[in-house]
């Protein structure tokens, strides 16, 4: 029940992010969620692609250190507290989030929101115990 | 295997008479045919026949590379232009650049040095030698092949640069000996990766390097990526080129300087007075057997140190210890002196970080600012922003312990910092003093 994400080596450059984007779209591959996370000197963009394989492959070849990280998708209702269901849940059980970021996209009247967590299975364990819904990754990365 | 046992194993006392009678005679030549030379002495109030023992070597007056520059572009030569067959220059990148000349005999006393060198380095008679040293002006590549067929050994003369085919040679051609610069080695290594080929698969049992200080730690990744033995080789252009002093594969720990040809010194570059064996300071070199372009004690601006303790492999000449820096890379920061070969210690005996690096010196409101400029690797890139700023603040501090100077680090993309196919440019200082 875990999604793939590829994350990238930045330096903060003019136009550095726009190359990223310009290698993905020559290469045919869809961003689904990005999330850059940035200091002073540099960044680490964090990517959801409808294709690994394929992005992984055109970000190696221009010389992008590629890495990837499994992280969780859940749903989040689209309501006042939604999201702090889930994080009252995860912070009783001791688990961390390390980060998070939102979907594009809609799974019918809820949000979709990305998941960094240190114990990834407890994680995902204690969200399926209580209701949570998780999208596996095949579907994810499609939706 | 030693190339030449006679010379390389003599005893101290008939090595140092060769060397006072190679010594006056090549002050003699100096002194009747190099203008340059023949002020100098008579500034100090010298003659060449007062040298009477190597001791008196000291008093005669340095030569530096401005000399050279000032007597640009043939002015130092010994010989008439009938007897030169041979031309190199330096690149020049730091001024004019110095042009130096060579006799036949010249020559084939170069090949006969480097074939002693390559020899130590492991090589023999059936070796093919893959030589990636730049083939032109700069000594690397030429000094590296006559001394290659002077061995009897097969020279692939493939010289710098177009990588790729450099892999498909060395996986067709089944080299057994590489010849590079340490960074240029390195520099193979990750093409070789790229086109998925291993140097496990290769042929390599020996790696020549030289022509840039390297260290310890370098070449021990070097050995691992490379899957050979690696030796240092040392020289400059207006000693010879490569070939002045060379490891022995048998103990890695010091270079063999031929001595029969160079008379060495190590000076206090501050005050020019000479150091005793074991301590560190600057070199200085003499040559006595060239034709064409005798050097009288010149700074080579290189930082070692000379060990004249037996080495196991045999050879009686003494061993100058790895060169650490130069007088002229030496940055001082904020009073402290500080190698970029220090810093890419530091940097090594960190998992994961590649020596690929670049210094970079600013001066903000009268403070120098040191700022070192590191190339994230797969090993060393995380996702998550802490640990990559954990990174930093690891070379920071180990930076600072060892050196005692304080840096900011700043972590660069992969490839990002320009691999030059010869001497890697490790230094940008853009301090207006």
């Amino acid at each position: 029940m875990q999604a793939q994400q590829i994350s990238i080596f930045l330096e903060n450059k003019m136009g550095r992010l726009s190359e990223v984007t310009k290698i993905l779209s020559d290469a045919g591959v869809n961003i689904r969620a990005l999330a850059l996370a940035d200091t002073s000197d540099f960044g680490v963009l964090r990517l959801i692609v409808d294709n690994n394989a394929k992005a992984e492959e055109a970000l190696k070849t221009s010389g992008f250190t590629v890495k990837k990280t499994p992280v969780v998708a859940a749903l989040v209702n689209d309501r006042p507290g939604g999201l702090h269901g889930i994080l009252d849940l995860l912070t009783k059980a001791g688990i961390n989030v390390e980060y998070m970021y939102a979907f594009v996209a809609q799974s019918g009247d809820n949000a979709v929101m990305i998941f960094r967590f240190d114990k990834i299975e407890e994680a995902v364990a204690i969200l399926t115990e209580n209701g949570v819904e998780i999208i596996d990754g095949n579907k994810l990365y499609t939706m | 295997m030693i190339f030449n046992i006679e010379y390389e194993t003599m005893p101290r006392e008939a090595l140092e008479a060769i060397q006072l009678r190679r010594l006056q005679a090549t002050l003699s030549r100096a002194n009747a045919m190099v203008p340059f030379y023949r002020s100098k002495f008579k500034e100090s109030g010298i003659t060449p026949q007062d040298i009477k023992s190597l001791e008196d070597l000291r008093r005669l007056p340095f030569t530096i590379k401005q000399d050279l520059r000032d007597n640009y572009p043939f002015g130092m030569f010994a010989v008439p232009m009938d007897n030169v067959v041979r031309i190199h220059a330096s690149s020049g990148t730091t001024g004019q650049p110095t042009v130096v000349g060579y006799t036949a005999r010249d020559i084939d006393t170069w090949a006969e040095l480097m074939a002693r060198a390559l020899t130590a380095g492991g090589a023999t008679r059936g070796d093919i030698i893959h030589n990636a040293y730049g083939y032109g002006l700069f000594t690397g590549g030429l000094g590296v092949h006559y001394g290659a067929e002077k061995l009897g050994a097969s020279v692939i003369p493939v010289s710098g640069g177009n990588t790729r085919r450099q892999v498909i040679i060395m996986k067709d051609f089944k080299p057994s000996i590489l010849t590079a610069t340490p960074s240029y080695s390195l520099h193979l290594a990750e093409a070789a990766e790229e086109m998925g080929v291993s140097f496990k698969d290769l042929n390599f049992r020996f790696g020549v390097f030289g022509a840039e200080p390297w260290s310890e730690s370098m070449r021990k990744e070097i050995e691992e990526k490379l899957n050979l033995k690696a030796v240092d080789i040392y020289g400059l252009s207006e000693v010879i080129g490569p070939g002045v002093s060379i490891e022995c594969h048998e103990a890695q720990k010091g270079l063999h300087l031929f001595e029969d040809h160079f008379i060495p010194e190590i000076i206090d570059p501050d005050t020019g007075e000479p150091l005793p064996y074991g301590e560190t300071g600057e070199l200085v070199i003499t040559s006595i057997t060239k034709e064409a372009f005798p050097v009288i004690r010149y700074r080579t601006r290189d930082i070692t140190s000379l060990n004249p303790e037996p080495c196991i492999c045999g050879r009686t000449m003494v061993r100058m210890n790895k060169v650490s820096g130069r007088t002229d890379d030496m940055l001082i920061i904020r009073g402290v002196n500080v190698f970029p070969s220090q810093i890419e210690s530091v940097l090594m005996e960190i998992e994961g970080v590649e020596p690929h690096y670049q210094l970079e010196v600013d001066r903000k409101e009268n403070l120098d600012i040191l700022t070192v400029k590191v190339e994230i690797s797969d090993k060393t890139f995380s996702d998550e922003v802490k640990e990559l700023q954990r990174l930093s603040a690891t070379i920071e501090s180990n930076i600072k312990e060892t050196l005692g100077v304080s840096v900011s680090v700043k972590l660069a993309e992969p490839k990002s910092i320009a691999r030059s196919e010869g001497k890697a440019a490790r230094v940008i200082d853009r301090r207006k003093l």
